[in-house]
């Protein structure tokens, strides 16, 4: 359908930005519903898809080394399937972080999807710059890190690009933009950039529309995902929550919302909890793109599953790009075992005592006894030692520990085995797993030496 | 306020918390229900509190932000990760689960000002 690009139809119109996923591996489905209401409203609208956690960058970087033609998300053609002619023909624009450690292998996916499904050509655009893994890439974070990086190991380096590349492919006509490595929230923020003009100055409403991106990030985490609570905090049709879509409007201050029909909720509390989710001082959140500043915003409910976020003020941006820089980490192996019945607890420590002494010399072990103290305590058990044995009936034995040498995990989850037969009575269930563990670092890296820029493909 | 008068209550009653994480560090959002027991948060909920309700992980610094506006106040806790997502041998190795043991922490609250049961519980009706 052709069509003057809704886009910049008029700054007074607010911007639509629905949210297809908030991780690599959310539900495919969701972002259907979301699209079914941007098309409903009419009106500029945009999805974005978030779904590049840290870890999951570092493995798509391992399967392009694999095969050159992978690294992008796993997920895509089963994400993107249902909706994208959909998206075509209403101008909906889709950005999103699934072109991970290929983004031109991801473009060319959708390209041959596009093709299968009968669409015309759509124009697709990648953005590129995040990765830091060339020679001269490792060098920007080899003088960053100060010496702190070990050639060896090196697996990955990519820096956090912000909104404008991706602005800049939006008004040029992009349908599809596709990046790897960028901060969650300029996902959302670069679309009202290309909608409103705003400048790289604007900084009250770039920091308005990075806080509306930070609350659409995680997908239903604003919509009534990861927050019931039966009794204190309760969520209608849980198992059908709708995914959130923001109205941002020009001056920066958005309204969230949900996808029509679908489960879930959107109200003071949601937003709140989403709001400073992953924050640290509230007055600073650091993007590539603008400092925001969110000890004055406010949160109000202005109609049913309708937040307002107002009052977010914005400070200049920093002269630096958060990296992450990857490291071989050795291996990690965890093994299993459940005890049940009168006497389950006691049977249960007793397996802890026989590990220790038959592993705990070598390796350090971390222990859990699942039904009575896990997840709460550190990696030095000082909580599991502090509590008295007790009489729990249903106990699941947990053995953790990591090593440079993979025979020294092989042989920890051998003796895990073993407690089958050479353990205490009843013992069953035994489940052990090894895996390749990524060791990480952060750093700051000169933003003038990692240029972002966008290219059709 | 004098103990005949006050009643000792868990926090989960009378707020929420949502966990963050990055890197080696936590982030815990707590937001009262009712604005009228902010005050009483923030005079108890302090960080020196809270640091020893998480002692057994050992934060190196707490830091306590208010925000007053959202009836809001987060909790930054330095070093509590074993190294974070990608080095804690954890099950959650986020600590997401972490804002639960925020929320069992017990304070004291004038008798009168608690939630009445269906005022905490009620959902507003969507359309």
């Amino acid at each position: 359908m052709e069509q003057t690009k809704g886009m910049r139809a008029s700054n007074n119109e607010t911007l639509a930005v629905g949210c297809g996923a908030g991780f690599s591996g959310d539900r495919v489905d969701a972002p259907g519903p979301v699209v079914r209401t941007l098309i409903e409203r009419g009106g500029p609208a945009v999805i974005m898809f978030e779904m590049l956690a840290e870890r999951t960058l570092a493995l798509a970087q391992l399967a392009r080394k694999a095969n050159p033609d992978l690294g992008y998300e796993t997920l895509l053609e089963l994400v993107l399937r249902p909706i994208l002619a959909d998206c075509i023909q209403h101008n909906i624009t889709i950005v999103g972080n699934f072109g991970a450690a290929n983004p031109r292998g991801a473009a060319a996916m959708i390209h041959r999807l596009a093709r299968e499904l009968g669409l015309r050509v759509p124009r697709i655009a990648v953005v590129e710059g995040d990765d830091l893994s060339s020679v001269h890439g490792r060098q920007i974070v080899r003088d960053a890190l100060e010496g702190d990086f070990d050639e060896r190991r090196f697996v990955c380096a990519n820096a956090y690009q912000g909104a404008f590349a991706i602005a800049d492919a939006i008004s040029a006509g992009a349908q599809i933009v596709v990046t790897g490595r960028v901060a969650d929230p300029s996902l959302t923020l670069a679309p009202a950039i290309a909608h409103f003009g705003w400048s790289e100055s604007d900084w009250d409403q770039l920091a308005g529309a990075t806080m509306a991106g930070h609350l659409l990030e995680c997908g239903a985490q604003v919509s009534g995902g990861y927050f019931a609570d039966p009794g204190y905090k309760d969520v209608p049709n849980l198992e059908d929550v709708g995914f959130p879509i923001a109205d941002i409007a020009q001056d920066g201050s958005c309204t969230v919302t949900k996808a029509s029909n679908t489960g879930g909720l959107v109200d003071a509390r949601t937003v709140k909890e989403q709001l400073l989710y992953e924050i640290h001082d509230p007055a600073m959140y650091l993007t590539p793109d603008v400092v925001a500043d969110i000890s004055d915003a406010e949160v109000a409910e202005v109609g049913p599953n309708r937040v307002r976020l107002s009052g977010v003020h914005g400070h200049p941006r920093t002269p630096t790009l958060k990296a992450n820089v990857f490291f071989d980490g050795g291996w990690l192996g965890e093994g299993e075992i459940s005890y049940a019945g009168e006497g389950a607890e006691n049977r249960a420590r007793l397996a802890m005592d026989v590990m220790n002494k038959r592993v705990g010399r070598d390796l350090q072990l971390r222990f859990d006894l699942i039904g009575v103290m896990s997840v709460l305590g550190d990696d030095t058990d000082r909580l599991l030692n502090a509590i008295r044995p007790g009489a729990a009936t249903d106990v699941r034995l947990r053995v953790a520990a990591k090593h440079e040498d993979s025979t020294q995990i092989d042989r920890m989850l051998r003796e895990l085995t073993a407690l089958w037969t050479g353990g205490p009575a009843g013992g069953g269930g035994v489940r052990v797993a090894k895996r390749q563990r990524l060791s990480q670092k952060s750093c700051l890296v000169p933003r003038e030496r990692v240029p972002a820029s966008h290219a059709f493909v | 306020m004098t103990a005949k008068e006050s009643i000792e209550i868990p926090l989960r009653e009378i707020a929420h918390a949502r966990t963050g994480d990055k890197g080696n560090r936590t982030n815990i959002s707590l937001i009262v229900y009712d604005r009228r027991h902010y005050d009483l948060l923030v005079e108890q909920v302090t960080p020196e509190r809270v640091a020893q309700q998480f002692a057994y992980r050992k934060p190196s610094h707490v830091a306590r932000y208010l925000m007053p506006k959202l009836g809001a106040m987060n909790f930054v806790l330095d070093d509590v990760l074993d190294g974070g997502v990608n080095d804690s041998l954890n099950l959650d190795m986020h600590g997401k689960a972490l804002s639960f043991h925020l929320l069992a922490m017990m304070v004291q609250v004038p008798a009168g000002a608690l939630p009445k049961a269906d005022e905490k519980k009620t959902i507003k009706e969507t359309a």
